[in-house]
């Protein structure tokens, strides 16, 4: 019986051998690029021998000293710990409390109008931003703000008021940063829940007006239950990412006087591991971040199940 | 999909709804142009004198319009290497992203292939946990990828989120297709390109675009792998002359007088063609947000 499962299983295989074949180069792409980089993870608890390093990674891991936790605690003691992550739960905590209302306000809005060339006028322009690099943003960013020249200084000092560095400003950063995030992300999310909105049932709305239900009680006991489980799915998603979004477009709008506010995990990691060379330190804090984050997809996903029936797996 | 309204009556309009509406359209008229404003600034200040610039009189027109700033800016030998590697790391890296994400959707989504939940959990598992930056850096860095363009297309060569949606995707054809095509003589390489792939050249394109569109704004990959000069992208350049000065900093004093100039002129050359390409794309992209949407 045994033999004739294992004949089985190669007629399987040997019927499936050009998806193998296809499937390959996809292995060894997540082989070699995404797993490859997990057992670096294994430097982290090494005193990350460079030279050795250099010629091989794998010889680099196998023949560094083991160091234990030392660069976990080390990290732990400093007092980088909490100003990273302070800065870098706010700056998406602010981003999340912004960004998912404005959105779900814009798809709101949007689905009320009647034209439906101006709605796809709205539409297409409002999903422009998306699109424009984060290099470029950052850029207007920068220049919109400059004291000497930028625009938004110059209608302040039309107005009377005083010019102000707000790029050397660190309590201006998280606003700077939230601001151009919204005007970035909010028309991509509001097409997320239009089409959300237009998957509700036109009944529910008929039985509402029937029941006396004006339009802000539809919205609030229609549309609104109608999108949850889109809200949740992708807070979800959003929960696992709230330690690492936003570090490239950060490491563009960070400076040496704004780092008390703009210095987020991920820009940490970059200054002392690709900037300093400090490998197996910024990788303990980088695996510190990825194990939170994997840990909060987790508890998102357990929490929603229980409470919402909705969740990712 | 059309995103129409569904609860659209045919009773009559009331006072306090007509007021609703029309405060809504001009709201979403402000929303619109607050969206567009900072482009139609830029593209202004780009075109304007240096001192306009400086002395705030720049708002949706150029002022004293002329075009000495692009003139620096098409001058600077790197700007047109510099496109032309976006544009090599653009085709090359979208070709390799498609290739492999069709290679690994199709596989996965055919119940012949054994072992494929488990190939498929190796996937998705990414998406929740990585090696993050330092470890991928060394990674790149021992397969000797460093300063060259593998290192640009090949660390980020499939995006699970796509290969995944596209898997969806080929699970909703047919399989009476496949068979019938398998009657016929036709290969697994055979059904996928003659059969598959036409049929699903709109999902291709969306997700081409995505694609495409990350190819052409990243930068990031560039800061950590790239050290030499002819290999950087337009986004590397534009960072050098916005964000870090450089262009400015080592030029004449006749540069350094249209400094603002330069700099919004650069902006506009890095994003002009992703905003010509757009309007035309744009269903594309729309689209490309409602498979996500849909829960599998």
């Amino acid at each position: 019986m045994n033999k004739s499962r294992g004949a089985r299983l190669r007629r399987r295989l040997w019927a499936g051998r050009y998806l193998y074949l296809m499937f390959l180069p996809v292995l060894l792409y997540y082989i070699i690029f995404r797993y490859g980089p997990m057992l670096g993870l294994a430097i982290s608890f090494e005193k990350y021998n460079l030279l050795k390093g250099n010629k091989n990674l794998i010889t680099g891991i196998l023949e560094s000293p083991w160091v234990g936790f030392k660069h976990f605690e080390s990290f732990f003691n400093s007092i980088f710990l909490w100003r990273l992550l302070r800065n870098t739960l706010l700056i998406n905590l602010y981003d999340l409390l912004f960004n998912f209302p404005a959105a779900i306000m814009l798809a709101l809005l949007i689905n009320e109008l009647q034209s439906r060339r101006f709605k796809k006028a709205v539409q297409t322009i409002t999903y422009m931003p998306y699109f424009i690099s984060s290099v470029v943003i950052a850029s207007m960013v920068v220049q919109f703000l400059s004291p000497s020249s930028g625009i938004v200084n110059n209608v302040i000092a039309a107005f009377g008021g005083e010019r102000q560095y707000f790029m050397v400003q660190p309590e201006s950063f998280r606003t700077i940063y939230t601001m151009m995030n919204l005007w970035k992300n909010v028309g991509y999310n509001s097409i997320i829940f239009l089409a959300a909105i237009s998957g509700i049932n036109g009944e529910l709305y008929e039985a509402c007006r029937v029941d006396g239900g004006g339009y802000l009680r539809q919205m609030w006991h229609i549309t609104l239950p109608g999108i949850a489980s889109t809200i949740v799915v992708l807070m979800i998603m959003r929960l696992g990412h709230v330690l690492d979004a936003g570090y490239e477009t950060i490491l563009l709008l960070k400076n040496n006087t704004n780092q008390e506010t703009s210095e987020v995990i991920g820009t940490f990691v970059y200054r002392r591991g690709i900037e300093k060379g400090e490998y197996s330190y910024a990788t303990a804090v980088g695996m510190f971040q990825s194990v939170i984050g994997f840990g909060l997809v987790i508890f998102a996903n357990w929490l929603s199940r229980r409470y919402s029936e909705t969740s990712l797996w | 999909m059309e995103l129409t309204r569904k609860h659209t009556g045919t009773i009559r309009v009331s006072a306090s709804r007509r007021a609703f509406l029309i405060f809504n359209t001009l709201f979403l008229l402000l929303i619109s142009f607050a969206m567009l404003y900072p482009v139609i600034y830029v593209t202004a200040a780009s075109f304007s004198d240096e001192l306009a610039i400086l002395k705030g009189e720049v708002f949706m027109l150029p002022v004293r319009p002329y075009v000495k700033a692009y003139e620096k800016v098409f001058r600077y030998p790197l700007l047109w290497q510099s496109y032309g590697n976006t544009l090599l790391y653009t085709f090359l890296g979208t070709a390799i992203n498609l290739i492999l994400t069709v290679f690994g959707a199709w596989s996965l989504s055919q119940k012949k292939m054994v072992g494929r939940r488990f190939f498929t959990l190796m996937c998705t598992f990414t998406m929740f946990f990585s090696g993050g930056m330092i470890p991928t850096f060394l990674v790149v860095k021992g397969l000797g990828l460093r300063d060259t363009i593998w290192a640009m297309v090949l660390p980020g060569a499939v995006s699970t989120y796509n290969m995944i949606l596209m898997r969806t995707f080929f699970r909703q054809i047919p399989d009476s297709l496949v068979e019938a095509a398998e009657l016929d003589g036709c290969r697994d390489f055979g059904i996928l390109f003659r059969i598959v792939l036409p049929l699903s050249l709109a999902s291709l394109m969306t997700i081409g675009m995505f694609y495409a569109v990350g190819h052409w704004n990243s930068y990031f990959p560039a800061v950590l792998y790239l050290n030499k000069r002819e290999l950087f992208p337009l986004q590397i350049i534009l960072r050098q002359v916005v964000l870090l000065d450089e262009i400015v900093e080592n030029s004449s004093s006749t540069e350094n007088v249209m400094a603002e100039g330069i700099k919004y002129a650069t902006i506009v050359v890095a994003m002009l063609p992703i905003l010509c390409i757009y309007p035309f794309v744009q269903r594309y992209f729309v689209k490309g947000v409602m498979i996500g949407s849909v829960k599998e």
